[in-house]
């Protein structure tokens, strides 16, 4: 708190101060106008909207969009469909990406840190390079037209970004733990599970929540991996909702829009501490 | 299984234990990264169609790469695109992180609309900003109508189209100013005091001071937002699916036409090599030129 007071001293006076609050309301402003225009337009009637030039309030608020949307172009399908697949890799990263932390963070062994470059390494591999023998490889071992190429990969290792996050957290939690632990006669994976499982609640959660976020989003894989319209994520039922509505409904495919993000901003609103928090510790500290 | 472990050495048991904890790691490594990664090289020097069993073709891929109009179409564009919104984005992260700097009050609410957007999908991004872009009846032009400007037909003008995805991925830069904001914090205050004392006014410290001592988390976002800037996809699928007249045709979508809508497996595959070497010979060359313009005085990296 006393360096952020610090801080403010480099504004200069109540002018600058003054300009700088102006400022971020009118960016803020900015960055809300999309997401207000798509709620207002998902709570219009249809004949409000293809006016020129376009009302920005509704003159009646059309909840009943959000119930009429169900039933049109999978979308409820969709929905559970995003559902499963992200909280199924959730439970492979956990299950997956903190040992693996665990092990390049606490444990020595030989080779630990070139292996550990190579983590790194995967980070800036552009996922397209894999991706057509990923397509011949899912489609020998007949995952095609099946979740588990989104889930399955999520067990074994769960992404390098979420080893390298939870590694950077595990480093920070003090040796003499661990030590006083093997002196009472703890076994590695008991010290893992009791002392450092919970204490990485915090990190666990960051993870958590970007896992979710990346799978309710993902859309190329999807697109590729899948083919019948009843195992398609929101991502795909909602890429084709416009052509399903004709293109001229755009209410509904607002509306669709609206529903298809809400469980990413709900998230994002209820944990925003843990995903700011890890964010940073990502970006710098690497 | 004890009475063996116990007999080895302390070393053997250390390194058997460690194998144990990272073993999902190298088994999901060596099946979804390694194997498809050198099977993708070998595609590159092959034709398939996945009919009949692949032929090495040596360099054919990339000769035909070399005469592909539209793979020179699809680099040009990506490269405006990835040049335009990357110092657009940083600009503007930057901008926002330094503002929200000078603020307590109401800080966290401002970082929390500015970090909205990046829950958005690329499709969500795409089906949004569709309904904006639109010449009539879309919000932008009626904006622009309200001071007196006639706007033009974003989408339908192959002149404009990119320049409106550009404009659209703007919008999305919370990680950035979140990662900005976190360095900004990280300057010692110390450094501004001085300078201050010395008379220097806001602008001046914010030249000399913020800027050397932020340049190591420019580098990173610089290098990050490249990364994915290449890769763009979903938001220009569903916005313009490259149109006008293949005027907003970026890589991955000329990829992903010509690997699963032609089924042209080995020359995607050469598609996909370009774009990894070209990623990595940027990524490089932005490290190497790091040395005459990234400061590394205070700020650990």
């Amino acid at each position: 708190m006393t360096t952020q007071i610090r801080h403010r001293a480099i504004g200069e006076g109540i002018g600058v101060r003054l300009l700088v609050g102006a400022g971020l309301v009118l960016a803020a402003t900015m960055f809300l106008i999309p997401i207000l225009w798509m709620l207002s337009t998902a709570l219009k009637p249809a004949k409000e909207v293809l006016i020129v030039p376009p009302q920005w309030i509704p003159s009646e608020i059309h909840w009943r969009n959000f119930v009429d949307i169900w039933g049109l172009g999978r979308l409820d399908t969709g929905i559970k469909n995003s559902a499963i697949m992200t909280f199924s890799s959730m439970i492979g990263v956990f299950c997956s990406a903190p040992l693996v932390a665990f092990g390049f963070s606490r444990l020595h062994f030989t080779g630990r840190d070139k292996l550990f470059v190579v983590v790194l390494a995967t980070m800036m591999l552009p996922s397209q390079v894999t991706l057509i023998p990923l397509y011949i490889i899912y489609k020998n071992l007949r995952w095609l037209d099946t979740f588990a190429p989104f889930i399955v990969p999520s067990f074994f290792g769960g992404g390098a970004f979420f080893i390298f996050l939870l590694r950077q957290f595990f480093m920070t939690i003090p040796v003499e733990l661990e030590d006083a632990a093997r002196i009472d006669g703890c076994s590695t994976i008991r010290i893992f599970a009791q002392i450092f499982m919970p204490l990485a609640k915090p990190a666990l959660a960051t993870v958590g929540i970007f896992t979710f976020i990346n799978g309710w989003n993902a859309y190329l894989g999807p697109l590729l991996f899948l083919s019948s319209p009843q195992k398609m994520p929101i991502t795909v039922i909602l890429a084709n909702f416009k052509d399903v509505q004709g293109g001229v409904q755009y209410n509904m495919v607002m509306a669709a829009a609206c529903a298809a993000v809400l469980p990413c901003i709900l998230v994002f609103l209820i944990f925003q501490e843990y995903m700011v928090g890890g964010i940073a510790l990502t970006g710098i500290k690497g | 299984m004890a009475a063996i472990t116990r007999r080895l050495s302390p070393d053997a048991r250390r390194n058997i234990e460690g194998y144990l904890f990272i073993g999902p790691w190298i088994i999901g490594f060596l099946a979804f990264m390694l194997i498809p990664f050198v099977f993708s090289l070998f595609l590159a020097f092959s034709e398939w169609t996945i009919a009949e069993p692949p032929q090495f073709v040596g360099l054919a891929n990339f000769r035909e790469l070399a005469g592909d109009e539209l793979f020179w179409k699809a680099l040009r564009i990506t490269t405006v695109y990835v040049v335009l919104s990357v110092t657009l984005r940083v600009t503007i992260a930057l901008t926002l992180a330094t503002l929200l700097h000078q603020v307590i009050h109401g800080r966290r609410l401002f970082l929390t609309v500015f970090y909205l957007p990046v829950m958005f999908s690329g499709v969500t991004l795409g089906v949004v900003w569709g309904w904006i872009f639109p010449a009539d009846y879309g919000l932008l032009n009626d904006l622009l109508r309200r001071i007196g400007i006639e706007g033009p037909n974003w989408l339908s003008d192959p002149a404009l189209a990119l320049i409106s995805i550009i404009m659209m991925s703007s919008w999305r830069v919370g990680g950035m100013t979140v990662i900005f904001l976190a360095g900004l914090e990280d300057i010692p205050y110390e450094l501004h005091e001085a300078a201050q004392i010395d008379g220097a006014n806001i602008l001046q410290r914010f030249a000399r001071v913020t800027v050397p001592m932020i340049t190591p988390i420019v580098l990173f976002n610089l290098v990050t937002s490249m990364i994915g800037a290449f890769q763009v996809f979903g938001e220009v699928q569903v916005l313009t699916s490259g149109g006008p007249y293949n005027s907003t045709l970026v890589y991955v979508l000329y990829l992903y036409r010509q690997a699963f809508n032609f089924f042209h497996l080995g020359y995607g595959s050469a598609l996909a090599w370009v774009l990894f070497v070209l990623v990595v010979t940027v990524t490089a060359l932005l490290l190497r030129s790091s040395k005459s313009w990234v400061y590394y005085g205070g700020v650990r990296v």
